[in-house]
């Protein structure tokens, strides 16, 4: 690990003030303390952001909730109103990790999260990620738990997060304080896909500050859930999954949100799936046949080709668990 | 998997060699690799790299003074800003009860209670524990008297190498007092943050569902 500077900060704008200078915002730590012991990450200043008031979880007026960015992973899995308004969040988060490190981690840290491919956390492989230039080890290298969707020549990265899928399904808004005031991003919009550029991840201004997450109302009664596929039962990063949320009344679903995880190198929304079970009845064929297209505009590596069947069959079956018809 | 660094900092154990003068491990490995080191920093004192004392000054790496409290007792250190906690506890507090696995939260060895809550120490950097309770596998017991989870793991002889037994241990601590103990299943899938290479997991949960069921 690198040598590096340590300050703590009590209130919004002093945080800002010190990310715009070039300090590196810490919450739990477990993703960025891990990656500057390999050396990966080497800030040279680094800004303890959890003294500030982020830590609530309120109800918008618009009747949707507004997460707290320093809200710990727990808590906001065990939050009552977290859970009877959207189980695809909770469930997204006890999902992921293990009990100590959702203890840690927060949601602003949770959708900063980088990416678990092992030649980014190598410092000896080539990774345009984190040396811009210098090439892709996995692009035809042992690619078996990468992306099959957003990906580019310069890098085929899985973005890692559980809950950011929920986020993308939910259609949620970043909540972003900067040098220039507020701002609010749509999900599908903050966490970019690599391009010619992996090295940018998110649409962070300098010296922005994730100060909460957004989920906005949704028609009730919404039915909501998230399936994570893996090598083991506990404690591992998604193979692929779904989270799944659906609005149906008078047997009809009016309202779809899917997205699914694993797969993309964002949260990758399916917009074709939704769009295939709106107006339409539950029934097996029906998500059968939504779930189809899950994998459109999949490209498969060598050793990921399993996904593209895998993804379809997840999502048709989290379908089939939410939609509650057999 | 981790070793003793060689600059190891473990103070001198209290009392070794006054009122017990068998040498146990522990005393063994910080006498030896105390001598080993003095050797090495000896070589590195007289290299022409380090020998004027400003460079050795301008490349200080920065330092911070923490004040927390471990098993109830006010602990103040400076530390390298890059120390965890777990190398807190372990080399300069000399408690070693907390182990390093894979010192990167995958293993779940360094599991301790900060502030009431379960968490990976090898993840914690020492710096940012300003005010906080720290209780660790030492600090459980009362007296000669065992916690319960402890005395658990003995009646149902939930380890064999016990390597992850501290952290297992205060893990289910952890476990218990979340309430996530209602079917060996809850407590398998609140506990998968700990890994036991000996596999004593059917004996662990049985362990945790023994104390949690006392409660």
């Amino acid at each position: 690990m690198h040598p590096f500077s340590y300050t703590r900060v009590s209130d919004t704008r002093e945080a800002v003030d010190a990310g715009r200078r070039g300090g590196r915002y810490i919450a739990g730590g477990t993703t960025l303390v891990d990656l500057m012991r390999e050396t990966v990450e080497r800030p040279e200043t680094l800004v303890d952001i959890t003294g500030l008031p982020l830590g609530e979880i309120t109800a918008t007026e618009r009747g949707g909730l507004r997460i707290g960015a320093l809200v710990t992973m727990s808590e906001a899995a065990a939050h009552a109103k977290v859970r009877t308004l959207y189980p695809v969040v909770s469930e997204a988060l006890e999902l992921s990790a293990s009990a100590q490190l959702r203890n840690m981690a927060t949601i602003g840290g949770n959708i900063m999260q980088r990416t678990r491919c092992t030649y980014f956390r190598d410092v000896t492989a080539d990774c345009n990620k984190r040396d811009p230039g210098s090439g892709c080890a996995a692009l035809h290298g042992v690619n078996r738990t990468h992306a099959i969707l957003g990906t580019s020549g310069a890098c085929v990265a899985t973005h890692p997060s559980d809950v950011a899928v929920a986020f993308a399904a939910l259609e949620a808004r970043v909540h972003l304080l900067g040098p220039d005031g507020t701002r609010r991003v749509p999900f599908s919009d903050f966490l970019l896909r690599p391009g010619s550029t992996p090295q940018r991840e998110q649409a962070l201004l300098k010296g922005e500050l994730i100060t909460a997450v957004e989920i906005p109302a949704l028609p009730r009664p919404l039915r909501s859930g998230y399936l994570k596929v893996r090598d083991r039962q506990s404690y591992e990063f998604a193979l692929t999954s779904a989270a799944v949320a659906l609005h149906i009344r008078g047997g009809v679903i009016r309202e779809a949100r899917v997205a699914a995880g694993g797969v993309g190198t964002v949260p990758w929304k399916l917009p074709a799936v939704e769009r295939h079970l709106v107006g339409e009845r539950p029934s097996g064929a029906l998500w059968s046949a939504a779930a189809a297209k899950a994998s459109d505009g999949a490209r498969p590596l060598q050793h990921n080709r399993f996904k593209v069947e895998l993804l379809k069959r997840t999502v048709e079956r989290q379908l089939r668990v939410v939609g509650g018809t057999k | 998997m981790s070793t003793e660094p060689p600059e190891s900092a473990v103070p001198p154990p209290t009392g070794a060699g006054e009122s017990s003068p068998a040498p146990t491990r522990r005393t063994f490995i910080a006498t030896t690799t105390a001598v080993g080191g003095a050797v090495v920093a000896g070589g590195v004192i007289g290299g022409p790299l380090l020998s004027d004392p400003e460079a050795v000054a301008a490349q200080a790496p920065p330092t911070s003074r923490v004040s927390l409290t471990v098993n109830g007792t006010r602990r103040t250190a400076t530390v390298d800003n890059r120390t965890s906690l777990l190398d807190l506890l372990r080399e300069h507090f000399g408690l070693t009860g907390a182990k390093k696995g894979c010192n990167a939260g995958a293993c779940g060895a360094c599991t301790v209670l900060v502030d009431g809550h379960r968490v990976n120490s090898c993840l914690t950097l020492a710096v940012r524990l300003e005010g906080a309770e720290v209780t660790t596998i030492e600090g459980l017991a009362e007296g000669d008297r065992l916690h319960p989870l402890q005395q658990a793991f003995i009646d149902q002889d939930a380890f064999q190498c016990g390597y992850c037994t501290p952290g297992q241990i205060v893990s289910g601590v952890g476990c218990i007092k979340e309430g996530h103990t209602g079917s060996p299943e809850e407590i398998r899938e609140w506990m998968s943050g700990n890994i036991c290479r000996c596999g004593c997991y059917v004996k662990i949960v049985r362990a945790v569902e023994q104390t949690a069921g006392r409660k």
